[in-house]
C-alpha cells in the first residue's frame, strides 16, 4: 500500500496558492535559459562544445519543466520506476546506432 | 442493465498510489520518449554519419529560421505556464480563471502552428522539401510528428475548454484531474521541443 504523501495534489485550495509563485519562477528561467541557449549558438564555439552546452542547457530546461509543471519532485514511487524503466530504454537507443557508426564509418546516403 | 464505473478516477489506486487515469498518461507517455528517442537516434545516426552537417554546407542556422524558432519556443514555454495555471484554478476552485488560462494555452498553441505553417511555406517555395537531403528529412519529420503532437494537444484541450467542462459541475475533482493529464502531455510536448529546437536550429 502506497501512503499518501503531503503534496500539491491533496491539499485545500488556500493551502495550494502558495505553489503559484514557483510556476512563475520556472517560466522566468526556462525563457532565461532559452536566451542563453540562442546567445550562446552566435559565439560559433567549437562543434563538441557547442553541442555539449547546448544539450546541458536544454537537459535543464527539460528537468525544471519535469520537475516542477510535471510535478515530479514530489510523485509517487510507481511514475519514478516508470521514467527509470524508459530512461534505460531511452540510453539503449541513443547508443546503439552510434556504436554502429562506430565500426563501419559508412557513408550514408544522402549526407 | 447496471452500469460499470471505471474504478479509480478520482480517488488514487491502492496499489499505485495514484488514479488510472493518470498512471495511463505516464505509461502513454513513456512509450511517447521511445517515439521520439527512435528518431532522435536516427538523427544522431545519419548526423554522425554525414561528412558535413548539413550536407548542403554552412550552418543549421543559416538555414533554418532561428528568430521564428526561438520565439516559437517562448510560446511553448508560456503555453506550459498557462496550461499548469489552468489546472492550479482548477484546484483552487476557480473554473472561470480555468478558462482564461486554458484559452491562453490554446491560443498559444495556434500562434506556434501558425508559425510553423510560414516556416513550412518558406522551406517549400525555396524548393526544400524533406527529399532534398537528410537534413530537411530529419527536420520535416521531427518538427512535423511534433506539429501533430501540439494538433492533438489543442484539440484536448479545446475539448476540456469546452463540452468537456461540463465535467466540472457534477464532478469537479474527476475534471480537475483531467485537466491534470492534458498538461502532463502539454508539458511533454513543450519538452521535445527544448530539445528538438537547438538540436536542429542551433548546432
Amino acid at each position: 500500500m502506497t501512503e499518501m504523501q503531503a503534496d500539491p495534489h491533496a491539499e485545500t485550495p488556500e493551502q495550494f496558492k502558495k505553489h503559484l509563485s514557483k510556476y512563475y519562477v520556472v517560466f522566468v528561467a526556462l525563457l532565461c535559459l532559452t536566451a542563453i541557449t540562442v546567445g550562446v549558438s552566435y559565439l560559433r564555439l567549437e562543434r563538441p562544445l557547442a553541442i555539449t552546452l547546448a544539450l546541458v542547457i536544454a537537459s535543464v530546461k527539460a528537468g525544471l519543466v519535469a520537475a516542477v509543471f510535471m510535478h515530479l519532485i514530489d510523485e509517487k514511487k510507481v511514475i519514478y520506476a516508470v521514467l527509470l524503466l524508459t530512461a534505460l530504454f531511452f540510453a539503449l537507443v541513443l547508443t546503439l546506432p552510434s556504436l554502429t557508426v562506430f565500426e563501419h564509418h559508412a557513408g550514408i546516403p544522402g549526407t | 442493465m447496471a452500469e460499470t464505473a471505471i474504478p479509480y478516477v478520482v480517488k488514487p489506486h491502492p496499489v499505485t498510489g495514484i488514479p488510472n487515469g493518470k498512471f495511463g498518461i505516464w505509461l502513454f507517455l513513456a512509450s511517447e520518449v521511445m517515439l521520439f528517442g527512435a528518431l532522435f537516434s536516427s538523427y544522431v545516426l545519419i548526423r554522425t554519419g554525414a561528412p558535413h552537417w548539413p550536407p548542403s554546407g554552412g550552418l543549421s542556422s543559416d538555414i533554418l529560421n532561428v528568430p521564428l524558432g526561438t520565439f516559437n519556443t517562448a510560446v511553448l514555454i508560456t503555453s506550459s505556464i498557462t496550461m499548469v495555471l489552468a489546472w492550479a484554478s482548477c484546484k483552487m476552485g476557480n473554473l472561470s480563471r480555468f478558462k482564461m488560462w486554458m484559452g491562453a494555452t490554446v491560443l498559444l498553441a495556434l500562434v506556434f502552428l501558425v508559425v510553423k505553417y510560414f516556416e513550412y511555406s518558406d522551406k517549400f517555395h525555396h524548393d526544400h522539401f524533406p527529399s532534398h537531403d537528410n537534413f530537411f528529412a530529419i527536420y520535416f519529420v521531427l518538427t512535423g510528428l511534433h506539429g501533430l503532437h501540439i494538433i492533438g494537444g489543442v484539440i484536448v484541450n479545446t475539448y476540456l475548454l469546452g463540452p468537456g467542462s461540463k465535467l466540472w459541475a457534477t464532478d469537479p475533482e474527476h475534471f480537475t484531474n483531467r485537466v491534470e493529464n492534458a498538461g502532463l502531455y502539454w508539458h511533454f510536448v513543450d519538452l521535445v521541443w527544448i530539445f528538438l529546437f537547438p538540436s536542429l536550429y542551433l548546432l
